[in-house]
């Protein structure tokens, strides 16, 4: 129904490039999430595929058919804002059957679609009220609402979820999914929050300062980070970062030097890598793949101890420095200001060499 | 806030000075209810018996209502004009703005410094050429004009106080501008529209300057007509008043009643 492609799509402000050269495909009825920092260039990539903002280089295709030039009404896409721009002198029921009623649709199908619609989000008690009358987490429902009525092939969210709290955030996020599911249409989400991203997406376009960092599917994104930089945005806590010297890369293990005194040795990889022995690399390890151990590569004292229940967080101040944080549901080993070792999962982690592009990863899939 | 109480030495002052402010009308609208010879009497007399005479003298005289329409006329008349060509103005500058919009917005402002007298000449000749002088349309014409960058800019103000993000919801829902314009803004901005009338009708109103000079007997309005009375009548005080409290009444009234509006209309956007 809806499929978008975008070939090096950019976007200039003046002087100023927010969006650089993007390349992605979204396929139908996919659920692709834009996720990257604030000010990456999320908004001005949606806006552009909505039609709100023009293209400064490079060409859109909706189904084929390429977008650029196409009013915003006439791409068949809704858009739903961080803001719910929601029309406040008009009724719930209003503000869904606005555009129909605008494009002279006949009452009796306007009314139709809006039960339908109020039916889906569980809106029928609400619509003859006015937004301002209405929960944050209503007015929500009520913007996604008006999308719906449309039947758009497709949907732009930018950020629907900010302006909840956090226990009806999560909730939405479910209930979008679902969404997503009954509807059958293409979705683009934007978020800041990589749980978001995490949770919801068929696929995950990571941005950094209007560029492409990585696409992928949520878990190609946690075990195979592409850069230093999605390495970091994606996961929480964050991955954990150890400079390194690549010491000896032999054709079945290679050697990588944390510290004077400890090293840590794994099987090359199928290709060799493409570095110079002595080389600098950076050696991520997720939190979870950590693990205390009587002596291994890492040493430190324990700086902080985080109880959450499920897991518990500790902070160690790395000898050399810098701090690791540690995942693990062992409560009964660690006391703040201890003494640990730590080791390494044997087949978990990436490599990244100086410029911060992953050498390669130990991972699963 | 503040809830300082105010000092009964303060409160004096701020009376004094009101007092001292409206003495002037206070006393015309004593006089116009006084007979001319005890207008003039030295000292002034502050007890008398009020007559209405002054108002009759002053009504059969001079065609009070005449003039009275063409205020009417004009006020309303160029109001309405002046928001029907900064509603669209306003609406593209608040949200299709381009490079030169605040600048056009600055010069629209800075007209409104040039003293009237400066285009004198010029209007006038081309008032004379076109046949719009002494004419109701012709007032109508430069009362718009002189009210336009002040309605323009309260209308801009009132339009970016307006989420932009709405109107992009009906843009991408295939609301064109002009429904835009009508079901979203007309209504929205509605408090804010009937401000800026409000003060445009105010203005125009007491408009003297080209009501004097461009009008005659038959397009005068109130301004002209108690411009024009004063000078044969000049020194019938009694009756020079009673023809300015007519000339004033109406649109102090007017002020009156829509000053709850006009107030709330002009601080809307500082107190946000
Ligand atoms: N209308 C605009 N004019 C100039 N710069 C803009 C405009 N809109 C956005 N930008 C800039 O473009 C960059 C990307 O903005 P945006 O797409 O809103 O980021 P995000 O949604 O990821 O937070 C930011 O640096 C922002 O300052
Ligand atoms: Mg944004």
């Amino acid at each position: 129904m809806a499929k978008l492609e975008l070939r090096k799509v950019g976007k200039f402000y003046g002087g100023f490039e927010a969006v650089k050269s993007v390349d992605l495909t979204v396929e139908d009825r996919e659920f692709v999430v834009f996720v990257g920092p604030s000010g990456c260039g999320k908004t001005t990539l949606l806006r552009m595929i909505a039609g709100l903002e023009d293209i400064s280089s490079g060409e859109l295709f909706i189904d084929g058919a390429r977008a650029n030039a196409v009013p915003p009404d006439k791409r068949g896409l809704a858009m739903v804002f961080q803001s719910y721009a929601l029309y406040p002198h008009m009724t719930v029921a209003g503000n869904m059957g606005f555009a129909l009623k605008m494009a002279g649709a006949p009452k009796a199908e306007i009314a139709e679609k809006v039960q339908e619609a109020a039916r889906v989000l569980q809106l029928e008690p609400l619509l003859n009220r006015r937004p301002r009358m209405l929960s944050g987490g209503q007015r929500q429902r009520v913007a996604i609402g008006r999308a719906i009525v449309r039947s758009p092939k497709g949907f732009l969210f930018d950020e629907p979820l900010s302006n909840l709290d956090a226990a009806l955030r999560v909730q939405m996020r479910t209930e979008l999914v679902k969404l997503h599911q009954a509807l059958a249409a293409t979705m683009i989400y934007v978020t800041h929050d990589q749980v978001e991203a995490m949770t919801m997406a068929d696929r995950i376009v990571v941005l950094e300062g209007g560029r492409v960092a990585q696409v992928g599917t949520p878990l190609e994104l946690y075990h195979r980070p592409a850069n230093l930089f999605v390495a970091g945005f994606i996961g929480s806590p964050k991955m954990n970062f150890l400079s390194a010297r690549a010491v000896a890369i032999g054709p079945r293990e290679t050697t990588l030097e944390l510290a004077p005194d400890r090293v840590l040795a794994f099987p090359s990889p199928a290709p060799a890598l493409a570095i110079a022995p002595g080389a600098a690399v950076t050696l991520g390890v997720r939190p979870e793949h950590l693990r205390f151990v009587e002596s291994g590569p890492l040493r430190g004292v324990v700086d902080v101890v985080e109880h959450l229940g499920v897991e518990t967080l500790v902070y160690v101040k790395e000898s050399s420095g810098g701090t690791v944080i540690v995942r693990t549901d062992d409560l009964s080993r660690v006391r703040q200001g201890e003494t640990v070792s730590l080791a390494l999962h044997p087949d978990r982690g990436s490599l990244f060499d100086t410029a911060g592009d992953a050498l390669f990863h130990l991972s699963p899939t | 806030m503040n809830e300082q109480r105010a000092s009964l030495p303060g409160t004096i002052a701020a009376w004094v000075v009101a007092f001292l402010m409206v003495f002037p009308i206070l006393w015309m609208a004593i006089t116009a209810f006084k007979t001319e010879s005890e207008a003039i009497a030295i000292p002034p007399l502050l007890l008398f018996r009020p007559v209405l005479s002054s108002f009759a003298a002053a009504l059969a005289q001079s065609g009070y209502l005449h003039f009275a329409l063409n205020s009417i006329i004009v006020s309303l008349g160029s109001t309405v004009l002046a928001i029907l060509i900064a509603f669209p103005a306003a609406y593209a500058m608040a949200f299709q703005p381009g490079r030169h919009t605040q600048d056009l917005l600055v010069w629209m402002l800075s007209t409104k410094m040039l003293p009237p007298v400066g285009v004198l000449v010029p209007i006038y000749l081309i008032f004379r050429d076109t046949g719009l002088l002494d004419t109701v349309e012709g007032l109508v014409i430069v009362d718009t004009l002189m009210n336009l960058p002040i309605v323009v800019w309260m209308l801009f103000s009132f339009f970016r106080d307006i989420p932009r993000d709405i109107l992009e919801a009906a843009h991408m829902d295939g609301v064109g501008p002009r429904k835009q314009m009508m079901h979203l803004l007309l209504p929205l901005a509605s408090p804010g529209i009937a401000s800026a009338a409000l003060l445009a009708i105010i203005l125009s109103w007491n408009e003297a300057f080209w009501s004097i000079n461009l009008t005659a007997a038959h397009a005068g309005t109130l301004a002209a007509y108690i411009a024009r009375y004063s000078a044969p009548e000049g020194l019938f005080w009694a009756k020079l008043s009673a023809a300015s409290v007519l000339a004033v009444a109406p649109i102090l009234l007017f002020g009156c009643l829509a000053q709850r509006r006009l107030v709330r209309g002009l601080t809307v956007g500082a107190v946000k």
